[in-house]
Formats: C-alpha cells, structure tokens, sequence
C-alpha cells in the first residue's frame, strides 16, 4: 500500500511540480510569446471543439495510421523476403541503406509533385519516411535467427510457410519491433511536416496557421495537443511491446 | 513449392561476391532513374532522368551558394549535436547516480521524450525567425532524449559487485564517477550519439525545409518552389550522402572510443 502511494506521488509528483511553477511564473506574463498557462489552458478547450477534432485532429491522426500500416505491412514483407534470399540482400544492401540515410522530410516535396496535396501526398511521405526502419531492422532481425533452430525446422520438415511463421517471424520479431518504434516516430513527424507544407486542414497547418496569424494561446495549445499526442502514441506502443513481446523482455530480466 | 528434402545434394551455383551484386543494385537503379522518364510512364518534369539530375548535381558542385549551404547545415548539426551529447550526458550521469532524483523524473522523461520536435517548429520561427537558432532548437530538442536515455540506462547497467568492490575500496565519490560509472556508461553514451547524430542531421534538414533557415533544406524548397526538378533531385542526392556519411563517421567513431569494450573487440557485435 505504502509503495504504491509512494510510486503515485513518484511518478506524478515532478509533473505537477513543474505544471505548478509555470502556471505561477507564468501567471502575470505579459510577454507575447509566452502567455499565462492559465490563458492557455482556457484557449485549449475553445480551440480544440468537437469540429476541429473532427476536421483537423482525427484526419491526421487518420493519415498517420494507414501510412502506419501500410509502411508495417510493406517493411515486414519486403523485409523478411529480402533478410530469406542471400542474393536479393546483397543486391538491395547499398541502395536501401541509401534510402535509409535521406533525411525522409526533404522527400516531402518530390511526393508533393506527383501526388498534388491531397489525402494520398499526405500519406505517400508518412509510408515513404516509414518502411526504411522497418525494412532494415526486419531484414537484420531474419538474418540474425540463429541457424541451429532454422537447421532444425528444415529437419523436422516444417515446410516454407510454417518455418516462415514460426521461426524466422519470432526471431526477428524483437528488431521488427525496434524497428516499427523508430517509425512511429518518424511518422509522427511526417504527419506534421505534410500538413505544414502544404494543407488546408490537419494538426500541422492549423498550428502553422495559428503562429502566422499571431494566435499565441491557441499555437501553444496546438504545441501541447501534439506533444499529449506523442506521448500518448508512445504509451501505446509501450503496451504493444509489452503485449508482443513478453516472452523476450521476461528472457532478458531472466538472464540478467 | 514443397518440402525441400535436406539429404538431396543441393546443386551450389558460384556465389557471387556481394561487392559486386551490390555495385549491380546501385548501377540497376541508375539505370532505372534514366530509362523510365524516357517511357510515357513518368513525367520527365517530375522526375527527371538520372544524367539529368547527375548534372545539376555537377553545377551545383561548381556553385560556392552550394558549398554555403552544405556548410550551414554541417554547422546546425555539428552544434546541436554537441549540445545535445554535452547536456544529455552531463544530465544522464548526474539524474542516474541519484536515485531519488532518477525516480522523481522518470515520468517527465517519459512524457517529454517522445513529443516531436517538430511541434516547437511554431515556437522557434517566434523566437527566432529564420536565423540558425531555430534550427538548434529543434536539432537539440530532438537529439537530447537519445543521449539522456541511454546514458541513463548506462549508468544503472553498473555491476553490483563492482559498485561493492569500489565502495569497500572506499573510492571517493568521484572516483566512483570516473572509474565506474562513466566506463559503464560509455558505451550506452555512444549507443546514444550514433542515433542523435542521424536524428540531428534529419531535424537540422527539416527545419531548413519547413522554416527557411539557411541549408540544404532551405536550397531544396526553393528548388521545389522554382520548378528546378533537376537541382532537386541533385541536393536529396546531396543529403542522403550526408546521411551516409554521419552513418559511417558515428560507427567508426564508436568503434575508436569503445576499442577496449568487449563487445568491440570480439568482434560479434557491433
């Protein structure tokens, strides 16, 4: 009982601590750029309405989970495909550890040329920034699942498709997800990028739009909506590891 | 396709030596970049063929605004790693060797590491405009939590036994910093610069691109806005170089600096 109320106060003790002090120091600000919290805290629930939520804040929240997804599915195929054949891994080494190294921002406005601006440009740059992490670290993960247990699924006669699944998957399963984790992250920010660029709706532009027009509460509330945004994002994907990978994280605590 | 039977001698075509089949991926790919803009496929306008983009690329070379902007993007990057490598290591070692301090933060660390940096894009061009600090800004932002976090995780990864050993030799506190604390966390600190410098190097371009700041970034919006496909095409060539480069100069480093550490010297890993 005790160290779960110490664990609480632990944990919520120095965000509210510092939640405190910049709603005190900030509470007479009359600078421009850094109004009181207290003026942002009231701008965030006139800002963000059930329409902006509806118009800006779920459609980019929409983009980023099905170039998410798409970028996951493409990378952990492709990736097992070219981590399987010796040949196509050394073929396509040098040109995807180059895709890998562009900085994935600057491919924002070659997609922007073929696909205009609309939903799919959007998109298009959160899979092309995606599937790099995801492809690298699934190909490295199949490469690495150690030979013995592939000797012996060829042994037991598993068959491409079980060994596939049942072996080769599981091994790479802990880079696939290091690898999904960098991606999500990237495409958060891809998500921002797109819409800052060029857009007439999402969470990117409406931040922009409000820092152009000099709407310093409502900007600051777009700041923390999007950084609440990450971070619960990041939480998710905590859970998800948790969920997927147990059995590693409980080998690791084990050996350790 | 069936069960491979194991015991049937497999037929062993001659390896090719992955050099090469790598060098044949590179050159495919070029080849690929010049062939399709000449078919109905692809507008040449949007993406134009390889000799093309080679070209604008060599006038660039030839260009000293070129060389200017390359230098400020290296600048924006070189200074905010170091910033970022200065402080998360500083941070690191100091929250990670008190443990009630490492407790008191965790949950702020956790909450602010993953807010992208580029939601303080909006603040930065306020505070700063167009000027270098705003890339910084995000640049710092963004390659901190990679230094913190490992060297975090670093210094907890001390040896019990090693931490007894030292506090029954009783080594002064620093000491203990030095000759402990900071060896184990050496590695987990260069863990955290190889993936600081390659997230510095994708904020430092990006903030150029989306807030104009002087660089690589800033010279590819205006390529992009001018119509230039060419010279486009050319400078993303110019920054995935980079990108390789920073990839290749962090892991030798790393390979330098931990020369001593196991895992180097054996080899397995990297």
């Amino acid at each position: 009982m005790v160290t779960v109320l110490r664990r609480t106060l632990l944990a919520l003790g120095l965000p509210a601590f510092l939640f405190a002090a910049w709603w005190i120091a900030s509470a007479g600000s009359t600078s421009f750029y850094f109004p009181p919290l207290s003026a942002i805290v009231a701008e965030f629930g006139e800002t963000w309405t059930a329409e902006r939520w509806r118009d800006d804040v779920l459609p980019s929240i929409a983009r980023l989970g099905a170039g998410y997804a798409a970028s996951c599915a493409a990378g952990v195929g492709l990736g097992l495909l070219i981590g399987r054949t010796r040949w196509l891994f050394h073929l396509t080494e040098p040109v995807l550890e180059f895709a890998r190294a562009v900085p994935p921002p600057v491919l924002v406005p070659v997609i922007m040329l073929f696909a205009g601006i609309g939903d799919g440009m959007k998109t298009a740059v959160i899979v092309s920034g995606c599937v790099w992490p995801i492809l690298l670290n699934t190909v490295a993960g199949v490469r690495s699942v150690e030979p013995v247990q592939l000797d012996t699924a060829a042994a037991y006669r598993l068959g491409r498709t079980r060994t596939l699944l049942a072996v080769v998957l599981p091994g790479a399963s802990p880079r696939i997800v290091t690898g999904m984790r960098q991606a999500l992250a990237i495409g958060v920010i891809l998500m921002v990028i797109s819409e800052m660029f060029a857009a007439q709706s999402g969470l990117g532009f409406a931040i922009v739009q409000f820092q152009r027009s000099y709407a310093i509460p409502a900007m600051w509330s777009g700041i923390l909506l999007l950084g609440g945004l990450g971070a619960a994002l990041a939480a998710l994907f905590a859970l998800f590891d948790r969920a997927v990978l147990h059995w590693y994280h409980h080998q690791r605590t084990e050996e350790a | 396709m069936g069960v491979k039977r194991i015991h049937s001698p497999r037929p062993r075509p001659r390896p090719v030596p992955p050099l090469l089949l790598g060098a044949a991926g590179v050159a495919a790919a070029l080849l690929a970049g010049q062939l399709l803009p000449l078919t109905p496929l692809v507008n040449p306008r949007y993406f134009p063929t390889t000799g093309a983009v080679l070209g604008a690329l060599a006038d660039d070379l030839a260009r000293a605004e070129f060389w200017r902007a390359l230098a400020d993007t290296l600048i924006a990057w070189a200074a905010g790693l170091a910033i970022a490598v200065a402080a998360g290591a500083a941070l690191g070692i100091l929250i990670g060797s008190l443990p009630p301090v490492r407790a008191a933060t965790a949950s702020t660390i956790e909450f602010l590491r993953p807010i992208p940096s580029v939601a303080l894009v909006p603040l930065a061009v306020l505070l700063f405009g167009t000027r270098l600090p705003s890339t910084l800004l995000l640049v710092v932002y963004a390659a901190f939590w990679q230094v913190l976090v490992q060297v975090l995780a670093g210094v907890r990864d001390v040896d019990p036994v090693a931490a007894d050993t030292a506090k029954s030799l009783r080594l002064t506190a620093w000491q203990r910093l030095t000759r402990l604390a900071w060896p184990t966390a050496l590695p987990y600190l260069m863990t955290g610069v190889r993936l600081a410098a390659t997230v510095a190097l994708v904020l430092a371009v990006t903030a150029e691109l989306v807030i104009g700041s002087p660089g690589l970034g800033r010279e590819i919006a205006v390529a992009q806005t001018s119509g230039a496909a060419e010279r486009m095409y050319a400078l993303i060539l110019v920054a995935g170089a980079l990108g390789v480069l920073v990839n290749l100069g962090v892991r030798a480093l790393e390979r330098r600096v931990l020369a001593w550490h196991p895992a180097v010297r054996g080899g397995s890993q990297w």
